[in-house]
C-alpha cells in the first residue's frame, strides 16, 4: 500500500533481542492523522514494532536495531539525533496506567515543565485543556492536588493520555491501552482515539479485532515478526488477501 | 492415611518449635538486658557524662556514648546515602545494555556486604594513618560509612528494581532525560529509601569493630570532628569488662539504652512508612 505523505516511514527495520530475530525486514508507511491498528497473535512483535517508533527499545537489554525510521523526514535512528525531542513528539499509552508518583496536576504538568514551561498560568491552562480533552476535567477539577494513584484505573489511563498530550505530541502510541480497563472506560478511551485523530496520528497495538474495527482506519497484520498485510480496516477484516490474515481474522490463529 | 496425618503433625510441630525458640530467645535477650540493666538505669545515665571515677562505678552517665553513637551512625548514614543513591541509580538506569558489568558490580557489593566490620575498621585505620589523622569522630564516621555503603547500595538496588519498567518508559516517552527519569524513580521509591536508612542506621549504631580503632573513646562529648568520640557498643564493652559489679550493671543499662534507641528508630520508621504508603 502506498501512502502519499507518510507521517512515519519505516525502512528495512530489523530488531534482534539477544538471539531472537523479533522484527524482520519491516517496510511500512504510516499516514498522517488517522488511526492505525497493529494486530497479530501474542509474541508476534507488535509491541516491539510500536516501541521502535519512539526508540523505547533503547532501554531493552541486548537489543540490536538496524534500518531506518523516518518521522517528519527525520531519521530517528541517526546517531546524531536527540532522543528526548523524538520522544516528545510521541505520547505513549501503555497496557496499564502508570501515573507518575505525584499529584494529578503534576502528572499533566510534568512534561511541559521538563520542556521548560515554568509559568503557573501557562501550566494551569495546559492542565485544564488536556484534562478536558480526555474527558477527565469534571471528575477531578476539585482534587487536582491529590495523588494520582487514588483515581480509578480507567481515570488513571485517561490521566496518562492527558499527560502524554500535554507535551504537544504529533503521534499517539497505544500498547493494548484498554486491556486492563472495564468496558465503560474502554469505550471512553476508544471514543477519545476517534476524536483525537483530527489532530494526531494514532498507532495502536491491539489483540481485540472488534476494537480495531471500531476505531481504526488502517490495519497492519503482523505475524512472526513480519508484516503480512496492511490495508484499509474494511479490506483487512472483510476481504483479506493473504491466507494467514484470513486465518487470523477468522480466529484460527491466536 | 495415618502416615500422612502424622507427617503433617510432625512438621507442624517442628515449625511451631522453631518459632518458639526464635521468638523466645528474642524475649530472653531483651528480658535479660532489662533485668540486669533496669536497677542501674538512672536519669543520670541518660543526661550526664561520666563523672570522676566512672570506671570504678561512682557517678555520671553515658551521655558521651549516646551522643557519639548518634553522631557516627547519623553521619555515616547521611554520607553513605550521598554516595549510594548515585551508585544504585547508575547501576540500574545507565547500564541498560551492560548486564555483565552491572551484575559484576552487584556481586562486588554483595562481597563487601559480607566483609566483617573489623576489616572496615582496620582499613579505616590505615586511611587515617596515611592522612595523619588520630582516632576521632571523623575517623569513626569514615569507617562506618564504608561499612554501610554496601548495605545501602544493595537495598536501594533491590528497591529500584521493584519499580515497574513501564513507569520509566512513561517518563522517558514524555521526553525526559535519564536523570529526569531517575528523579521520578526516586520519588516512587521514597518508602524504600527510608527502609534503607533504617537498616544502615541500625547497623551503624550497633557496630563495635569498625569504631574500635577509628573513633577512639572519650569521656567528653566531642565538639569537633577531630576529637575522639565514645560509642554505645564500646561503652558496653568496656563496662562489662570491669570487675566491679556496679560498673557491669551500668554496662547492662547501656545495653538497654542501645536497645531502646534501636527500638525507637524502628517504630518511628514504621510510622513514617505507614504515612507514606497512605499517600
Amino acid at each position: 500500500m502506498t501512502i502519499a505523505k507518510p507521517h512515519i516511514s519505516v525502512q528495512d527495520l530489523n530488531v534482534h533481542i539477544g538471539d531472537n530475530h523479533i522484527l524482520k525486514n519491516i517496510n511500512i508507511d504510516i499516514p498522517d492523522k488517522s488511526v492505525i491498528s497493529i494486530i497479530g497473535p501474542s509474541g508476534c512483535g507488535k509491541t516491539t514494532l510500536l516501541k521502535s517508533f519512539n526508540r523505547l527499545l533503547d532501554t531493552t537489554a541486548e537489543v540490536k536495531v538496524s534500518g531506518n525510521v523516518w518521522i517528519d523526514g527525520e531519521n530517528i535512528y541517526d546517531p546524531k539525533v536527540e532522543i528526548t525531542h523524538i520522544r516528545k513528539k510521541m505520547g505513549l499509552l501503555s497496557q496499564r496506567p502508570y501515573p507518575l508518583p505525584m499529584s494529578i496536576y503534576d502528572n499533566v504538568a510534568y512534561g511541559p515543565r521538563i520542556h521548560g514551561i515554568k509559568k503557573k498560568s501557562e501550566l494551569d491552562a495546559i492542565v485544564e485543556e488536556q484534562l478536558k480533552a480526555t474527558a477527565l476535567w469534571n471528575e477531578v477539577k476539585d482534587r487536582l492536588s491529590s495523588s494520582a494513584s487514588r483515581l480509578s484505573i480507567g481515570q488513571q489511563q485517561r490521566l496518562c493520555l492527558a499527560r502524554g498530550l500535554a507535551v504537544g505530541p504529533e503521534i499517539i502510541l497505544g500498547d493494548e491501552s484498554t486491556s486492563a480497563l472495564d468496558p465503560i472506560s474502554t469505550s471512553i478511551i476508544e471514543d477519545l482515539f476517534v476524536k483525537l485523530k483530527e489532530k494526531y496520528t494514532i498507532v495502536l497495538v491491539t489483540h481485540i479485532l472488534r476494537q480495531a474495527a471500531r476505531v481504526s482506519d488502517y490495519i497492519i497484520f503482523v505475524y512472526m515478526g513480519r508484516i503480512i498485510e496492511y490495508g484499509l480496516t474494511d479490506q483487512i477484516l472483510r476481504n483479506p488477501q493473504e491466507t494467514l490474515t484470513q486465518e487470523y481474522v477468522k480466529g484460527y490463529i491466536v | 492415611m495415618r502416615l500422612r496425618k502424622l507427617e503433617e503433625l510432625f512438621f507442624k510441630f517442628l515449625m511451631v518449635l522453631a518459632t518458639i525458640v526464635v521468638s523466645g530467645s528474642f524475649f530472653l535477650i531483651v528480658g535479660t538486658v532489662f533485668y540486669k540493666g533496669a536497677p542501674y538505669m538512672t536519669w543520670d545515665m541518660l543526661t550526664k557524662t561520666p563523672g570522676g571515677g566512672f570506671y570504678i562505678g561512682k557517678e555520671g552517665g553515658i551521655l558521651n556514648a549516646i551522643i557519639g553513637s548518634m553522631y557516627i551512625a547519623g553521619g555515616a548514614t547521611v554520607l553513605g546515602l550521598i554516595i549510594s543513591i548515585p551508585v544504585a541509580i547508575y547501576i540500574n538506569m545507565y547500564m541498560d545494555g551492560k548486564k555483565f558489568l552491572s551484575n559484576t558490580l552487584r556481586m562486588v557489593f554483595d562481597v563487601l556486604f559480607g566483609i566483617p566490620s573489623i576489616v572496615y575498621g582496620a582499613f579505616g585505620f590505615l586511611i587515617m594513618v596515611y592522612f595523619g589523622l588520630r582516632a576521632s569522630l571523623l575517623g569513626g564516621i569514615i569507617a562506618v560509612t564504608l561499612l554501610v555503603i554496601p548495605i545501602l547500595v544493595r537495598t536501594l538496588d533491590e528497591v529500584i528494581r521493584t519499580v515497574p519498567l513501564e513507569l520509566r518508559d512513561a517518563a522517558l516517552s514524555l521526553g525526559s532525560t535519564r536523570w529526569e527519569t531517575a528523579k521520578v524513580v526516586l520519588r516512587a521509591i521514597k518508602p524504600g529509601i527510608i527502609t534503607a536508612i533504617l537498616l544502615s542506621f541500625g547497623r551503624a549504631i550497633g557496630d563495635v569493630a569498625a569504631v574500635l580503632f577509628t573513633a577512639g573513646f572519650s569521656d567528653n562529648i566531642p565538639t569537633s570532628l577531630h576529637e575522639p568520640a565514645a560509642t554505645l557498643p564500646l561503652a558496653i564493652f568496656f563496662q562489662l569488662g570491669s570487675p566491679v559489679e556496679e560498673v557491669q550493671g551500668r554496662g547492662y543499662a547501656s545495653a538497654l539504652i542501645l536497645t531502646i534507641v534501636v527500638l525507637i528508630i524502628t517504630l518511628l520508621s514504621e510510622l513514617l512508612l505507614k504515612k507514606l504508603y497512605k499517600k
